[in-house]
């Protein structure tokens, strides 16, 4: 697989059915970089929660979707952007126990697990960037 | 399992019972989920691995094929919280022996036996109604023959009381060295019990000193449950005396010495309110009922005493215990 075959997309999310076109993109790319059903569906998920955080408490921002290649390794990397009210208290966000509340933020602990890596900066008043990887098992071919 | 994968045994299990439809199948099935849940198998995971076990055994319609989609979707959030609730179990784990080296630490403030004076008989019960106990006690040695004795209740449980009662501890081990009057060491610890805990709490106490060669007891009390006297040649139980200010609740409270001479077979019990607020059912033990049952544990030696009355408690209150537990119980022989 050639990483460069892929190129990075981006879907501004604004209503809700932006949240089935970002996944829609997240589903096929990762169908097509070869990730198993669950592995798809996991990616999709993810998107799924970044995208809502975005439209419930941003109201806009966007979601990209682009694949990456480190140290031989290939996967998909999901950056989500808006400049919403941003998350007071990221540590919180990220404890289990808030994850059910439904309130901005809720959903990233899942996203942190089913995801290889994950990175968030939030400032208040600014917005929230998420950028997450799933690696594919599947080396680069040179 | 050994010798195949669960993927494997799956697709048997499955072969199985879609040929015979018996239990035994449903039975391995059950085993086999067992076995997937202690490997953390996620729902989606086992989602999946029936899906494509069908393939394995027929013909799979395309509708049901396609239908596995919406259940890995559904799944998705069940192995989600899945996860979560094992890290939850995780910390939990990590809590839970926190508390037990706090528990530790708790124990060794506590005094590791009782001291041993000619003619007197000293029985201590202390039972933590959780992990963390809100009750302290203590005996401190003193010059010719006597020693100080302190019971001590710590509001609310858990670790700020268990905070609380380090502090407690070694504050009277410093006053301990100047040989103070019972009143005289209430009034200094709750100077320093008002300075150093929450406003919201307190400590009741009682502190005294027994001089084992006139078998005299100096007490003086902090707001403490009142213990009793058990006058042998009368057969009669009493109300300790004494009053004054639960140590942190008002600076200059001012604390009176009370002064008891004990003789042959007089037993003196010094207790917590765990001891007087066990629960018979829905109401709490009156004094007179308390006294009751320490009237048939009267002539045991000082441990049996303490050990009798806790078990009899105990029972009545159907082994559950609402509140930290301590008795001290001095008999003179």
């Amino acid at each position: 697989m050639v990483v460069a075959d892929f190129s990075p997309e981006t879907i501004n999310i604004e209503q809700e059915s932006d949240i089935v076109t970002a996944r829609q993109v997240g589903r096929n790319m990762s169908k097509q970089f070869g990730f198993g059903t669950i592995t798809q569906s996991r990616i999709a998920t993810s998107i799924s929660e970044l995208a809502r955080n975005i439209y419930l408490y941003a109201g806009t921002g966007t979601i990209t979707i682009s694949p990456i290649e480190r140290e031989g390794m290939i996967g998909l990397q999901i950056t989500a952007n808006d400049s919403g009210p941003g998350i007071p208290d990221i540590r919180q966000a990220l404890d289990d126990g808030y994850s059910t509340s439904g309130a901005l933020g809720a959903g990233l602990p899942g996203v942190r697990r089913m995801m290889d890596e994950f990175e968030i900066h939030s400032t208040l008043g600014e917005g929230t960037r998420v950028v997450v990887v799933k690696w594919s098992d599947q080396a680069k071919e040179e | 399992m050994v010798t195949r994968s669960f993927q494997e045994e799956y697709v048997k299990i499955l072969r199985d019972y879609l040929s015979a439809q018996g239990e035994d199948q449903l039975y391995g099935a059950q085993q086999l989920g067992k076995w997937m849940l202690s490997r953390d198998i996620s729902p989606e995971e086992i989602t999946d691995l029936h899906a494509r076990a069908l393939e394995q055994l027929g013909e799979v319609p395309e509708f049901v094929r396609s239908s596995f989609s919406i259940l890995t979707e559904v799944m998705i959030e069940y192995g989600n919280e899945h996860r979560s609730v094992n890290s939850w179990r995780n910390r939990h784990q990590q809590m839970e022996s926190e508390i037990a080296v706090a528990k530790a630490m708790q124990q060794s403030l506590l005094p590791s036996e009782v001291p041993v004076y000619p003619e007197l008989e000293i029985g201590v019960v202390s039972i933590a109604a959780k992990q963390i106990s809100g009750d302290y006690y203590d005996f401190i040695g003193q010059n010719e023959g006597r020693f100080g004795v302190a019971i001590a209740d710590i509001t609310g449980k858990g670790m700020p009381a268990a905070m609380c009662m380090s502090m407690v501890k070694y504050a009277i081990d410093s006053l301990g060295q100047m040989e103070l009057g019972p009143d005289e060491m209430l009034h200094h610890l709750n100077r320093i019990v008002g300075r150093n805990i929450d406003p919201s709490m307190f400590v009741t106490m009682l502190f005294g000193s027994y001089d084992s060669k006139e078998h005299c007891f100096r007490y003086a009390t902090a707001g403490h449950e009142p213990g009793f006297l058990y006058r042998s040649a009368e057969g009669k139980f009493y109300d300790l005396e004494g009053r004054g200010n639960a140590l942190g609740l008002c600076p200059n409270s001012e604390y009176e010495v009370q002064e008891i001479r004990l003789e042959i077979n007089d037993v003196l019990i010094l207790l917590t309110d765990g001891v007087t607020e066990c629960k018979n059912n829905r109401y709490y033990l009156q004094r007179e009922e308390l006294v009751h049952h320490l009237q048939k544990e009267v002539g045991e030696s000082a441990q049996k005493m303490a050990n009798g009355l806790y078990n009899r408690l105990l029972l009545l209150s159907q082994f559950d215990l609402l509140d930290d537990y301590t008795m001290i119980v001095l008999r003179r022989t």
